[in-house]
């Protein structure tokens, strides 16, 4: 049995949260300047959520509406993340063997409807994700199937037991996405949660007025008293950025938490100056190429790797950081994070060498080897300008100097993921969309595809498939990172899919916006409960 | 004109039957699939057995034929069905935006034919002098300038110059008409601009050809007041092709201002189309299509039988 140190790290976050409980929270969100409560807050949401549950979605659109209503079982610190800390759970204990999880929650938590909640909520709320019922949606049931029963002894203990060790499982308690529904709600329509609002957290709903904005106000029996300070918000759906911008200006929101490209920064400092507060951080989020194993010549490794070879990363990050939010150079893992490949081993690896001219003499050496110097494709890329358009153009361009033509195709999302999935596409731009550092999470892509189909190369390989496994049970941090560089390597040898690069986010608000804290994932630290306004 | 009116009334039944089919058999030839645009379209790592499962609930694995009977039946009962996106019904959707469309439409087109009536009259009256020269600047400026610029550089002035925007939330009129008017009056002025323009060349070019007809000169010969001449015999002729283009053009606004209604965060029909469109969402697509075609519709309608009201010979054809 071993304690590893992620493991007593986020023990000590637990050990944190219980040692805290009897502070009273302003003291944990309000720094050394004094809150102002009350106030009415506007803010920009980039899109629209077609529905409200976040079980069955994978929008931020979701979150930015739902999560202010709502609360998890963890949540990220994000202060200090990737750190977990928790959100209903007052404290809790992971077994050595990491076979059992045990949750003590807060007491006293109350459904916006007056209902307790019991740790009969939580099992309920769990057990919908791991084994969703008919007509319910559940984008993450994988994730849990290694869950054997969730048993509840008393009303304010949760414990989770395990089939399997898995090295993910704090993570997974602290994604935005599982949002805690009342076990009697839920008994009465699974599916409710789809159109109807009933959560703990911070703030109550008031209303979604479609393609307009949804509003909430101060939740006066949320169970972290102190919290939220504001008294009302209005999340504004702005969908084009060009409105979004001139409404900050304008001050008819006050920010917008997704991320904004560089041009745009620039244009807001010029227009608003010393009112404006700009936030920046790597992204968990990035863009991948993936060639098609399946269409010739991409059967071939020399072709694939060549065409990794080619590719300027380094060169690429300093032009296209400029004109995108298309920055850092990194392997599987956010770059900067825990577990993420250290730069001089990056270079190293295939794709990622800084001697860019000798990297491309040996990707023409291994395309004539091949019988393939004249090579002509198409490129599927997504219609969105950023940062899809930019990323494609640069790899047009990269493989041009090596004498390679490609032809650059642009759709809609549903024309593109249509071809993706019937595999009619010889190289593609794919996406990873993460919401933390969990290698798990970020390395499902690269499964072989007839476990996942989801893997764009199509490629089905044994060894990073073991890979994938070891990495996942093994609970000592050196021995894991062992298994994720040893599944990098295999993956970038064989030249299925690599990330292009890894996403730089901005965030711009009004200065007058306090509390809100800066992570590297737009899907997290929507619940606004610390937000105040300082005017 | 009964027998007029009632034909024109049972040509609207073939023509829309014949919308109704293009449209639901075309949208399925469009590759992609809401379900996948849905759950898998930010990244989500969803199973196919989920998808599958999603299918099946929202009815896309029955039948092409199965489904377009039932869409027909359901619609002749007023049933439009429900969106695929929201799975809300798909009028719940439509009427939602229909109310801020039709009102922008209605102002564009109150600021429009306010302008262009007195515009193309004087520019046509005074024909080659400072006045329709200035008139013809103005409404080329209109037609060459995108309605959507100049209402981005609406926003940027007021932005600029009074630090102030309209408000970015729809407010009914029956709520705050002052609210409304606040956030809708500009949009009304881009669209209005240019379909001022359109409208006053065309009353310009028309009255040009009215004002040389013989029956222009034997009411001048008889001695009719020349203000009567313009009134009652000249402009009552040149408006019918104007009345052609102002209803046109009012059917066009209600689902064509993608990048305006963008421009200033409006949510309206055309967003809504567009939104439904890259997203897959088939049924709220038909439904929006069936809409603005039975708008063209009512409106050419309407337009024949204003025809026939100021043009006599058409009745007295049919």
């Amino acid at each position: 049995m071993k304690i590893t140190r992620r493991t007593a790290l986020k023990g000590t976050a637990g050990a944190f949260a219980l040692g805290l409980g009897g502070v009273h929270w302003d003291m944990r969100h309000a720094g050394a300047q004094a809150v102002k409560r009350g106030g009415h807050f506007n803010f920009a949401i980039s899109a629209e959520t077609p529905q409200y549950d976040p079980h069955g979605s994978d929008t931020y659109a979701t979150l930015h509406f739902s999560a202010p209503f709502y609360s998890t079982l963890l949540r990220y610190n994000l202060a200090k993340f990737p750190e977990v800390e928790g959100d209903l759970a007052a404290s809790w204990t992971v077994a050595p063997d990491l076979m059992s999880y045990t949750f003590k929650l807060h007491p006293n938590v109350k459904f916006h409807d007056g209902q307790t909640l019991t740790s009969a909520d939580v099992k309920a709320t769990y057990d919908r994700l791991r084994n969703p019922p008919q007509g319910v949606v559940s984008t993450r049931r994988a994730t849990f199937s290694d869950i054997a029963s969730i048993e509840t002894p008393d009303a304010s203990t949760v414990v989770f037991k395990m089939k399997a060790a898995n090295s993910s499982m704090l993570d997974h308690f602290a994604s935005p996405w599982n949002t805690v529904y009342s076990a009697k709600d839920l008994a009465e329509n699974a599916a409710g949660p789809r159109s109807k609002i009933n959560g703990t957290g911070p703030f109550t709903f008031v209303e979604h007025v479609k393609g307009s904005h949804v509003s909430g106000k101060r939740n006066e029996n949320y169970f972290k008293k102190g919290l939220p300070y504001l008294e009302t918000y209005r999340g504004i759906f702005t969908l084009q950025a060009a409105a979004m911008l001139n409404a900050l200006q304008g001050g008819q929101v006050l920010a917008e938490f997704r991320g904004v490209s560089p041009a745009e920064r620039d244009r807001m400092v010029a227009a608003m100056g010393d009112r404006l507060r700009v936030e920046e951080s790597s992204w968990t989020l990035n863009l991948l190429v993936a060639f098609n194993v399946e269409k010739k010549p991409f059967d071939d490794v020399r072709v694939r790797k060549a065409l990794l070879m080619a590719i300027d990363r380094w060169g690429g990050s300093r032009g296209l950081s400029r004109i995108s939010t298309l920055r850092s150079v990194g392997g599987v893992v956010r770059p900067g994070s825990p577990l993420a490949t250290p730069e001089a081993e990056l270079a190293k690896l295939p794709g990622f060498s800084k001697d860019i001219k000798k990297a491309r003499e040996e990707a023409r050496k291994l395309l004539k080897d091949a019988g393939h110097e004249n090579l002509k494709f198409t490129l599927w890329n997504r219609n969105l300008a950023m940062p899809y358009t930019p990323a494609g153009v640069f790899l047009v361009d990269q493989w041009r100097q090596i004498g390679v033509t490609v032809d650059h195709k642009q759709s809609d999302t549903g024309p593109y993921i249509a071809a993706m999935r019937s595999g009619n596409y010889e190289v593609a731009i794919d996406f990873s969309n993460l919401f933390n550092d969990d290698p798990t999470l970020a390395m499902t892509k690269f499964l072989s595809h007839s476990k996942n189909p989801l893997n764009m190369s199509r490629a089905n390989d044994e060894e990073i498939d073991k890979l994938y496994e070891l990495q996942l049970r093994e609970r000592d941090v050196e021995k894991r990172k062992v298994h994720i560089r040893a599944l990098e390597k295999r993956l970038f040898d064989q030249a299925y899919q690599q990330p292009l690069l890894w996403w730089h986010r901005i965030v711009l608000s009004h200065k007058t916006v306090m509390g809100w804290q800066m992570s590297p994932s737009h899907n997290l630290g929507a619940q606004l409960e610390g937000v105040w306004l300082n005017t | 004109m009964l027998r007029y009116t009632i034909n024109r009334v049972l040509l609207m039944i073939p023509t829309l039957l014949g919308v109704a089919v293009l449209v639901f058999f075309m949208l399925r030839v469009v590759p992609g699939d809401i379900v996948e645009v849905k759950l898998r379209g930010d990244g989500g790592n969803v199973t196919q057995e989920v998808i599958d499962s999603e299918r099946k609930r929202l009815g896309l694995d029955r039948p092409l034929l199965t489904q377009f009977g039932e869409w027909m039946v359901n619609m002749a009962k007023g049933d439009f069905g429900i969106s695929m996106w929201t799975e809300r019904p798909v009028m719940e959707e439509i009427m939602l935006r229909l109310e801020l469309s039709l009102q922008v439409a209605l102002m564009a087109t109150f600021i429009a034919v306010l302008l262009a009536v007195p515009m193309g009259t004087l520019a046509a009256l005074f024909r080659d002098t400072w006045i329709d020269y200035l008139v013809r600047i103005l409404t080329i400026g209109g037609l060459s300038i995108p309605s959507f610029w100049f209402g981005m550089l609406l926003m940027l002035s007021l932005l600029a110059f009074f630090n102030w925007l309209p408000p970015i939330t729809f407010t009914p009129i029956y709520v705050d008409p002052w609210e409304n008017f606040k956030q809708l009056i500009w949009p009304a002025m881009a669209v209005g601009y240019r379909y001022c323009s359109v409208v006053a060349r065309m009353i310009r070019s028309s009255l040009l050809e009215v004002l040389n007809e013989d029956y222009i000169r034997t009411a001048r010969a008889k001695g009719v007041y020349e203000k009567l001449v313009i009134s009652r015999h000249a402009l009552r002729n040149a408006l019918l092709p104007a009345i052609t283009v102002i209803g046109l053009e009012f059917t066009f606004l209600i689902g064509g201002l993608v990048v305006t209604e963008q421009v200033f965060n409006l949510n309206g029909i055309g967003q809504l189309f567009v939104q439904s469109v890259s997203r897959n969402d088939f049924m709220l697509i038909q439904g929006m299509v069936m809409l603005i075609a039975g708008f063209y519709v009512f409106v050419n309608l309407i337009i024949d039988l204003l025809y026939a009201v100021f043009d006599p010979r058409i009745r007295y054809d049919t």
